[in-house]
């Protein structure tokens, strides 16, 4: 049988106290709080992607979207508890519609993710163009491809003056990490995350059985873009800055490495290989005998090639086969029709 | 006199030049059981998807209770209580046997009542053996028999089974047979189906469809003795 919910989160909660105590002896919290932001980015991808069987290019596209979200209403309220809040629902009511129209549209696998491409190029191109100062939302520039600094940060709620940064924003980020990593597993574990696991196996049959199948891939939708847009307002206060770049095609690439390389159909593996990848970028970054992007590249192929699970499922595979627990669960997580959307 | 369930007026369905239906009147009454058979190409697919929402039919009406359901998607159709199997098995792989027969449940049940629901199937089917291996495993005549046990378990009144019986061993189709029967005790059945075998151990009433058209529509004896339909079976101009 499948461990219980409330073993899962017992086990859920106390690993991630102690990784959230050991993980700043060895790197700085200020490096750990963009990893911990990828993470969240990666695990609204892995949730839409590994769970719901779609495949969205345009995941940056959320994530750009919450970061510029906080920061234009950050300008003009001037306190971040009602950006935080935004930055949330402004991704989701736009993924809710651009789903819409493709769920209901019927448009599946390579034209969904053409669509979802385009989208991020056109907000990267849009937003890129709004340097003149005709470009304004109520206080704040857009600023075209110098991007919004100067914001107000995440500050106490109700407290414009008392700002998080430094090593509590670190906890903030974690702890907020934790909490959607929570509210996945429920949602995962609810009859709308199975209902949702049934329609990445087999739409047709989904159907047939009476589920409105575009409905409930909009909702997903939404919901993955929720969690990007949180994941960007977080890096918006974590930059203290928000770019065009956040909409980059070099992003949206990067999520889906992320998924790959960590483990679809997984809710751990996007959070690992998202934080695993982007901590050897910025180790690689610090040298410069070789290109970054070739290493990245270079572990992708490797792991399409050896480890197309990916890696937590490739680990705990492993660990089971040593520890010689049979587990009644075989390759329960073993993907179909996901990798093609 | 029994309900009529399901009916079809002038249902026709082009595609491009080709009539694959062409003008089908319909009525199928409650609790019927009945298959619809006819040569490769004579329409019986297509028909099938025209009354499941697979298709939206040119011309003509489907009327399911006496509403038109006609354009209507196929989520729509089932949720009123029609149970629909496709030709090619459509199961989730990956899923145990159990997922997916209670994902059909959950659709008309809450999630307490929809788990011993699909128990009830399980046992009935007897597929406890099996109900936690992923479909994906499974022998072709297991996976029709789950997707049978999908239908089932939402208690439908109207059944709609595109080739229950294909590429099944001569066991399996009797266990098939067997849950049928069943299944008419609840609902109407309509079968489409090849295996004349199969079909002479099941029917009552047959459909003969030709060339997009009911040919004829009578006791499975005398269709079965009909000279037209054997000639049509046949390949001979009729």
């Amino acid at each position: 049988m499948e461990r219980s919910a409330t073993q899962d989160v017992l086990i859920t909660l106390v690993v991630s106290a102690l990784l959230i105590w050991i993980m700043p002896m060895l790197i700085t919290t200020y490096t750990l709080t963009v990893l911990i932001i990828y993470g969240m980015l990666g695990l609204s991808l892995g949730l839409i992607w590994g769970f719901g069987g779609i495949l969205c290019f345009g995941q940056a596209a959320f994530f750009g979207l919450g970061a510029y979200t906080y920061a234009i209403a950050a300008i003009n309220i001037g306190e971040s508890t009602v950006p935080m809040i935004l930055a949330v629902l402004v991704p989701a009511v736009f993924a809710a519609l651009l789903g819409a129209m493709m769920f209901y549209g019927r448009l599946t696998d390579v034209y969904l993710g053409v669509i979802t491409l385009v989208v991020t190029l056109i907000l990267f191109k849009f937003v890129n163009s709004t340097a003149g100062p005709q470009y304004v939302i109520g206080n704040a520039r857009i600023g075209g491809f110098n991007g919004i600094p100067g914001f107000q940060t995440l500050n106490v709620p109700g407290d414009p003056n008392a700002y998080i940064w430094g090593v509590p924003y670190y906890y903030v980020c974690a702890v907020a990490l934790v909490i959607v990593f929570l509210l996945v597993t429920w949602l995962l574990r609810s009859s709308f995350g199975r209902i949702a696991v049934g329609i990445r196996e087999n739409e047709t049959r989904m159907g047939l059985m009476g589920y409105d199948v575009a409905a409930r891939k909009t909702v997903l939708f939404a919901i993955g873009a929720a969690i990007a847009g949180l994941a960007g307002a977080l890096f918006a206060n974590w930059g203290e800055i928000v770019t065009p770049n956040l909409f980059s095609l070099g992003q949206s690439a990067e999520i889906i490495i992320w998924c790959i390389v960590g483990g679809l159909g997984t809710r751990l593996g996007p959070i690992v290989g998202a934080a695993g990848l982007a901590y050897l970028k910025f180790m690689l970054g610090q040298q410069s005998m070789i290109d970054n992007t070739l290493i990245i590249g270079l572990i992708l192929v490797l792991f399409v090639l050896f480890l197309p699970r990916g890696l937590v499922p490739a680990i705990s595979g492993l660990f089971e086969a040593t520890f010689g627990r049979a587990r009644r669960r075989p390759a329960a997580r073993r993907m179909r029709r996901a990798r093609h959307g | 006199m029994a309900e009529t369930v399901l009916e079809t007026h002038a249902l026709t369905m082009r595609f491009g030049g080709v009539t694959a239906s062409d003008n089908v009147n319909f009525k199928l009454k409650a609790r019927e059981l009945r298959c619809l058979i006819g040569p490769n190409g004579a329409g019986k697919s297509t028909f099938f998807k025209c009354v499941t929402g697979l298709l939206t039919p040119t011309e003509g009406h489907v009327f399911m209770r006496g509403q038109d359901v006609t354009g209507w998607q196929p989520h729509q159709i089932a949720s009123l209580g029609v149970g629909i199997k496709t030709q090619t098995p459509n199961v989730m792989d990956a899923l145990s046997v159990h997922e997916n027969i209670w994902l059909a449940a959950r659709r008309f049940h809450a999630v307490a009542e929809a788990r011993g629901r699909a128990d009830d199937i399980i046992d009935r089917l007897a597929l406890g053996a099996i109900a936690r291996t992923p479909l994906g495993q499974l022998a072709h005549g297991e996976r029709q028999r789950v997707e049978l046990g999908i239908v089932a378990v939402a208690d439908p009144w109207l059944v709609l089974l595109d080739e229950p019986a294909a590429g099944m061993s001569a066991q399996d189709v009797d266990r098939m047979t067997d849950i049928i029967h069943t299944l008419t005790h609840s609902a109407a059945v309509v079968i489409v189906e090849h295996d004349m075998q199969f079909i002479r151990s099941i029917a009552e009433t047959v459909t003969v469809f030709h060339q997009g058209a009911v040919l004829m529509e009578d006791h499975v004896d005398r269709v079965m003795s009909d000279p037209h339909v054997r000639a049509v079976y046949l390949g001979k101009n009729a």
